[in-house]
């Protein structure tokens, strides 16, 4: 079996800071795996600007921000970066398991980062009646979408939950000629940042619904229109208040989750950045969802160095 | 952050923290501008799809016809981060810039 220094599974800005900050530590033995085509994650996709303002004190789009961790990452001889390659098992004495075409590999770190990011909350999540048809997408699915396959997911759009995402996506479609007709929060405010419902909802008069929810999916082959309900303090439906908006594609931008499965199957429990089982480690929105991408990066330099350290202390 | 104003134009802004602020608050109201990002297509390049911003603020008010004029753009050779796509943008003194690296297509053959 293959032995590292430090696996590091997932390249999106959490891995890739933990990568570079575990190689300014003295770690020169490390294997950095990454499931898609490309070094970024999440940040590719994220054409958008607000990111890096507190890290690299100037504003950049996504992949402006994940280019920059790209060529660090590429400047430094002691990472390996392997694409196309996703992790299917982790074990508590560190042995990973990945698929990558064509093969499937073991590897036995002495340390392991596990920054795997997080996922979207589905429909099924926050429990919308109704029927199943095609057109119900998750917000960060369609900004996949749109931004890198280029293709439009709809043209009368309703955006459920008003989160930065969704705030985000709502703007996107605007941009692209479609119509966003609503978008839904059933909290009395947004969750958002401030200068997203500036910049994303009010620049384009887009109608928001604070404590509103939606009470029921229409539409047999492609959604055809949502009923949307008033709740009151205690998120009860009010009586009467019931109307319908016709649509033909709905976003959820709901919430996100960490993504911990690999580590949860392995029976490791999270502490921090660290675990339950010595030289696993977890950092960026695998360990807690953060607003903005430049605490993911603190977070995960932080951890690189906890990394290191442990590396350290165990030769 | 306040501000007074008269016929569209800002009289005093008051309660800002930065000198930031009031040149914020004066462009909002008098002429609000926004960085535009967006894609474009890219052909014969490991992405379909090249995303790209302004390089500068440009006014709101034409954000519409500067989507219509990136809709019909395409890129047909290798961009770096920073590399101006378009100059002067529109005649708004504002380049529209590519915001990611992309190379040649491996499968596409290139022109000797």
């Amino acid at each position: 079996m293959v032995t590292r220094e430090l696996v590091i599974v997932g390249g999106g800005p959490a891995g890739m800071a933990a990568a570079v900050s575990a190689h300014e530590n003295g770690i020169k033995d490390i294997l950095l795996i990454e499931r898609d085509q490309y070094l970024g994650g999440i940040l590719n996709q994220c054409i958008h600007t607000g990111f890096g303002l507190s890290y690299f004190k100037e504003i950049l789009t996504g992949p402006e921000y994940a280019g920059r961790f790209i060529n660090k990452v590429k400047d430094m001889p002691g990472i390996e970066v392997s694409l196309k390659s996703i992790a299917v098992k982790l074990t508590k004495d560190r042995i990973v398991t990945f698929l990558k075409p064509g093969k499937i590999e073991t590897v036995k770190a002495k340390a392991v980062i596990m920054a795997t990011g997080c996922r979207e909350k589905t429909r099924e999540m926050v429990h919308i009646s109704g029927t199943r048809p095609a057109g119900i997408f998750s917000a960060g699915l369609a900004q996949k979408l749109i931004n890198i396959e280029g293709l439009l997911p709809g043209k009368e759009v309703v955006v459920v939950g008003s989160g930065d995402i969704g705030l985000i996506m709502a703007r996107r479609f605007v941009l692209e000629g479609a119509k966003v007709k609503a978008i839904v929060e059933i909290q009395k405010e947004t969750r958002g940042l401030l200068r997203n419902m500036a910049q994303c909802v009010e620049d384009f008069d887009i109608p928001v619904y604070f404590s509103h929810k939606i009470s029921r999916i229409y539409g047999k082959d492609r959604v055809e229109k949502v009923s949307v309900i008033r709740v009151d303090d205690n998120f009860n439906e009010v009586f009467g208040s019931l109307f319908e908006i016709t649509c033909d594609t709905i976003l959820m931008a709901v919430g996100l989750i960490p993504e911990n499965e690999l580590i949860e199957a392995a029976g490791v429990r999270i502490e921090e950045n660290k675990t339950s089982a010595p030289g696993i480690f977890v950092c960026g929105n695998s360990f807690k969802v953060y607003d903005i991408v430049d605490s993911v990066t603190e977070d995960s330099i932080n951890t690189g160095k906890l990394a290191a350290n442990f590396l350290r202390q165990n030769e | 952050m306040a501000v007074d104003v008269e016929n569209g134009k800002v009289i005093k802004v008051t309660g800002n923290e930065c000198p930031k602020g009031e040149k914020y608050a004066m462009s909002e109201v008098e002429n609000p501008a926004r960085i535009l990002t967006s894609v474009i297509l890219g052909q014969g390049l490991e992405l379909k799809m090249i995303p790209v911003r302004t390089d500068k603020p440009m006014p709101k008010s034409r954000i519409f016809e500067a989507m219509n004029e990136i809709k019909k753009i395409k890129v047909q050779k290798p961009l770096s981060a920073g590399d101006v796509i378009i100059k002067n943008f529109l005649g708004l003194d504002v380049n529209l810039i590519s915001t990611r690296k992309a190379e040649w297509t491996r499968n596409f053959q290139q022109e000797p």
